[in-house]
């Protein structure tokens, strides 16, 4: 697998202590992608899957009742056959097994991963509108993340969402009824987490030689932070700031 | 303040008692309190919810303390001395906080912060720490111990010989106990309270009828320990009686229990001022006796948190005099009052119990401390709620410590033990401990790549390490020079410690805390090790890169030019992490083979307090890279900014180290931003007892916790007043974050903390 690197006591990607693979490549350029160097699907450093299953044994006992392996990125579903076999490996030591994606990739690789293998699914939403998909992505139809989180739902297996909060962007209260309303009768659904749009990530644009097209875009104030929990409680189990 | 939420209770044990005897067993007829303990504790299962604050009269008391603290702090470290009277069990009149207010009484000396000398350790140090502060002792005193007294230093010097002395001043031993006292005996305090004194003294004079001839060197010194013993009990009722507390019977109720318990503490500390000066494991034998006055309706919540308050308020207060040199090795005035906490019995269930609860909600009640050294014994079989309040007090205070319940029970056989010093188990009244500093592997490994010479000065420290030649070092060679090497080195080092307890034994033996241990103890003698994290590396380096010595004119070694890059401990990487592991084997292999006074059995530790500083200082450049005078990491920690694979694998690394092979405790130190724990308090919590959890099922055996940013830090620096209870973890212990020096300031603040995103 093509892997930027590896986060071994990964808090903030799913439930407990994981041990978090960033994957490299991504078809999407986010404005804000605070990973942007995960982004070019030739980079990143070629990894023996047997050696990340070594490393995630070594980690099992710090799991406890909660954590495991989450495959982050860039967008790990681009190379959904790898995974199908690194998934199934960790399946069999007995590890949590989750994957943190767009819903932009669907083949039957994907499908096999998901059904079998993938304990927990964390689909970000990017906008509900398609041409604030466009803008924020660069790239086209929102649908097809949504016909992800159908397939998700139909399996009956866990998934989260996850939504990046941008003040004027993704924060209007408008926005925020739509995607609770798509989403209110999904049984699947366990939380929804949002993730307050920061600029951490801006550095390393620059050291991309890249042009950061968000910068007037600011962070969220507590109260704007809030209001969106408030928002969101009305249609979800669980709403966490992350 | 955040309430854990419940936990289903598994394996409940409600003992729903009619008014509650004790129940009685083989603690009726013998000295046995853990017999008391395991027949009549209650253990908790429920979370922190029942717990209260401070009273008034606590928080009155604690006002006047924080004051004195401040003018101690302001009066550059000590508050008052007293020049006159020699401190013993019994010398000092009582003394008082606040008298109306204090449900403890009891205090070191007839003033809060006042200090007393102890000179039997060594008066040279008394002078000098009395000096410092511009006090010279009494006359009386002065022409006492430089006429007709002679003490424990003395004794060590007029037996050491020049290799000895050597090693000492060039830094291969640093911070023997030769010329202060040793501590690291920890008396069973709960004795005075359980037995009251008439009967430990009945006990002991049982005892010394039957030590009998022939009268060999053992049986004289024996009979003569135990008569001193016998003494030291009979001035414990004298020193009763100046509080007016009888403590020749047992104490009666929830409040005398406490009270009897610090009494025999106090006696140890107005007698001894070793470095460490454990508690033991009091917390659930209280217990016992504030259950039964709970049930009986004598008192509340509200005075059962007050006596806990209160005594952990007293044991804040100890003091003991220090010259400033003391500070390198140990910093912060450390006075090491360890109380162990949690654990489980032998027999499945649980030690915990709501007063074990209670002496944590101290670091709220009363704000965060060093002391008491809180070590919370894990185990995976801790009911959930205990260990996340654990976790939760950890990251609120970064006071408490975390040891290994599981291994150290079953690999040592005791289940009632408390932590002597830092992190080692002690069976509590029925085995001491020798305390033994530590040796400087790394330099050890120097003098294998100098022929047996010391990098800084050239002396020849040890013979028959053959000189290495050639452009690159050859691991191989390296290696058989560094094994001729850790076999000379052991062997001074044994013979100072043999020389030193030889010593203390007969110019400042602890009698008071003898008496409160059976007559003849296992002894351990506890040697330890510091460089650990260099060694390991510096194997690596020259077995997996290619390491050019640079040597001066006279042919030391004095830098390492390194070619190509190698494994670093601390990334979980078996290639490095068997040469710590190895490191630690062959050096206490070393140690095993010689003979030890008094038949001790040897144990070591991978520790080393504050003074992986000043053993930096002291030690040339490395073939890791490191250079010279740079300090080591702490304990068994890895390099700084080394551990590059995160805090797990940082942690798997140091649980490579084999506690067969050092059971006197592995010290870890692990800091990390609030964070990168969790993103809410809860997550943190949960995060922070799976870690805990993790950690130990890897046979890891001690891990202090730090949750703070470095900003936090950085800021205490500018502003220390504005942080007079600011605790950090270090090496075994904790300490006052503005009472280190600002190098140690800034080594901690350089350390890893674990805070990548």
């Amino acid at each position: 697998m093509r892997v930027h690197s590896v986060e071994s006591f990964g808090t903030h990607d799913g439930p407990g202590i994981r041990m978090v693979v960033f994957l490299q490549g991504c078809k999407l350029k986010c404005l804000y992608c605070h990973n942007p160097d995960t982004i070019d699907t030739h980079g990143g450093k070629e990894y023996p899957i047997e050696s990340l299953v070594k490393r995630a044994v070594n980690m099992k006992s710090y799991f406890g009742e909660f954590g495991g392996v989450t495959v982050s990125g860039g967008e790990p579903l681009l190379q959904s056959k790898e995974l199908v076999h690194f998934f199934q490996r960790l399946k069999e030591e007995g590890i949590h097994t989750n994957v943190d994606t767009n819903g932009r990739v669907f083949n039957h690789f994907t499908e096999e991963l998901l059904d079998k293998y993938t304990d927990l699914v964390m689909l970000d939403i990017k906008h509900m509108h398609e041409d604030g998909y466009q803008m924020l992505t660069g790239q086209k139809n929102k649908e097809t993340t949504f016909n992800f989180a159908k397939h998700r739902e139909a399996s009956g297996k866990a998934m989260w969402l996850r939504y990046v909060l941008i003040p004027g962007i993704t924060n209007t209260p408008e926005l925020l009824h739509e995607m609770g309303n798509y989403f209110k009768d999904y049984k699947t659904i366990e939380k929804i987490e949002i993730q307050p749009y920061h600029k951490l990530g801006i550095h390393k644009w620059e050291a991309l030689g890249w042009e950061y097209k968000l910068n007037d875009a600011r962070e969220n104030t507590e109260e704007e932070l809030e209001s969106a929990v408030e928002i969101l409680k009305n249609y979800f189990k669980e709403v966490k700031l992350n | 303040m955040y309430k854990i939420r419940d936990h289903i209770i598994v394996n409940k044990e409600v003992k729903k008692m009619e008014l509650k005897q004790f129940k009685n067993s083989v603690w009726n007829d013998a000295i046995d309190v853990r017999d008391f303990v395991i027949n009549n504790v209650t253990p908790y299962y429920g979370n922190d919810e029942f717990l209260v604050g401070p009273s008034e009269r606590t928080k009155k008391l604690w006002d006047v303390c924080l004051e004195a603290s401040k003018e101690e702090r302001q009066n550059n470290g000590v508050r008052s001395v007293d020049t006159e009277i020699i401190s013993g069990i019994s010398n000092f009149e009582a003394g008082y906080i606040d008298k109306e207010n204090e449900v403890i009484v009891g205090l070191q000396t007839d003033e809060l912060l006042k200090r007393a000398m102890k000179p039997f350790g060594g008066f040279k140090v008394v002078q000098k720490a009395l000096q410092e502060h511009g006090l010279v002792p009494s006359n009386t005193v002065t022409e006492l111990f430089s006429k007709y007294v002679k003490s424990h230093n003395d004794g060590v010097f007029s037996a050491y010989n020049d290799e000895i002395k050597k090693f000492r001043s060039l830094g291969l031993l640093t911070g023997l106990p030769d010329n202060y006292a040793r501590g690291r005996i920890i008396g069973d305090y709960r004795r005075v309270a359980l037995y009251g004194i008439d009967r430990l003294i009945e006990a002991k004079k049982e005892d010394f009828a039957g030590i009998e001839g022939p009268m060999s060197d053992a049986v004289i010194r024996l009979r003569e320990e135990v008569s001193e013993q016998i003494k030291a009990l009979k001035d414990m009722i004298e020193m009763g009686k100046k509080y007016d507390l009888d403590l020749s019977r047992p104490a009666q109720n929830a409040q005398e229990a406490v009270q009897w318990t610090y009494m025999a503490y106090l006696a140890a500390v107005k007698e001894q001022d070793g470095a460490a000066m454990s508690l033991g494991n009091v917390s659930s034998f209280l217990d016992i006796f504030i259950e039964k006055d709970l049930e009986a309706g004598v008192i509340t919540e509200v005075e059962a948190q007050e006596y806990i308050d209160q005594f952990v308020m007293k044991l804040r207060m100890v003091r003991h005099l220090r010259m400033g040199a003391y500070e390198e090795i140990f910093a912060g005035d450390p006075t090491w009052v360890t109380e162990a906490i949690g654990g489980m019995f032998s027999d499945g269930r649980t030690k915990v119990t709501k007063t074990s609860f209670r002496f944590l909600n101290t670091l709220y009640n009363l704000g965060a401390s060093p002391e008491p050294n809180i070590t919370i014994l894990w185990s995976n079989s801790l009911p959930q709620n205990f260990k996340n309040y654990c976790s939760k007090v950890a990251i609120d205070t970064s006071s408490i410590q975390f040891e290994n319940d599981d291994m150290m029970r079953t690999m040592r056989g005791s289940d009632d033990y408390g932590i002597a010093c830092c992190v080692s188990y002690q069976a509590l009244g029925k085995q001491i401990q020798f305390f033994g500093a530590r040796t400087n592997l790394a330099k050890t490994l120097l003098l294998a790549i100098n022929g047996g010479r010391c990098e800084n000065t050239g002396t020849q420290m040890v013979e028959g390490v053959e000189p290495l030649e050639g452009e690159y070092l050859d691991f191989d060679k390296v290696m058989a020079n560094y094994k001729v090497a850790m076999k000379e080195v052991a062997r001074v080092y044994n013979d100072s410690m043999n020389i030193i307890h030889y010593m203390h034994d007969k110019y400042y033996y602890e009698k008071a805390q003898m008496a409160l241990i059976d007559t003849n103890p296992d002894i351990n003698i506890a040697y330890g090790v510091a460089g650990l994290s260099i060694v390991a590396d510096s194997l690596s380096a020259i077995k997996y890169a290619k390491v050019k010595p640079v040597r001066n004119e006279q042919g030391l070694t004095i830098d390492f030019e390194i070619e190509g890059d190698f494994p670093k401990y601390g990334n979980d990487d078996d290639r490095v992490d068997i040469f710590a592991h190895d490191a630690v084997e062959d050096f206490n292999n070393e140690l095993k083979a010689l003979p030890v006074y008094k038949n001790a059995e040897p144990t070591m530790s991978v520790l080393t307090i504050t003074s992986n500083v000043v053993y930096g200082k002291k030690t040339g450049a490395t073939p890791d890279g490191r250079a010279k005078g740079v300090p080591f990491a702490p304990g068994a920690n890895p390099m700084h900014g080394r551990d590059t694979h995160g805090a797990i694998a940082s942690l798997n690394s140091v649980a490579k180290i084999d506690y067969k092979d050092s059971q006197d405790g592995i010290s870890n130190t692990f800091s990390i931003v609030p964070k990168s724990l969790g993103a809410s308090e809860e997550d943190r919590i949960s995060n922070l007892s799976a870690t805990l959890d993790g950690y130990f099922s890897r046979n890891a055996q001690h891990l202090n916790v730090n949750v703070l940013n470095k900003e936090t830090l950085l800021d205490a620096m500018e502003n220390p007043e504005e942080y007079p209870q600011l605790t950090i973890r270090v090496s075994g212990y904790a300490v006052n974050f503005i009472r280190l020096t600002k190098e140690q300031q800034m080594e901690v603040i350089t350390r890893s903390f674990h805070d990548s995103m």
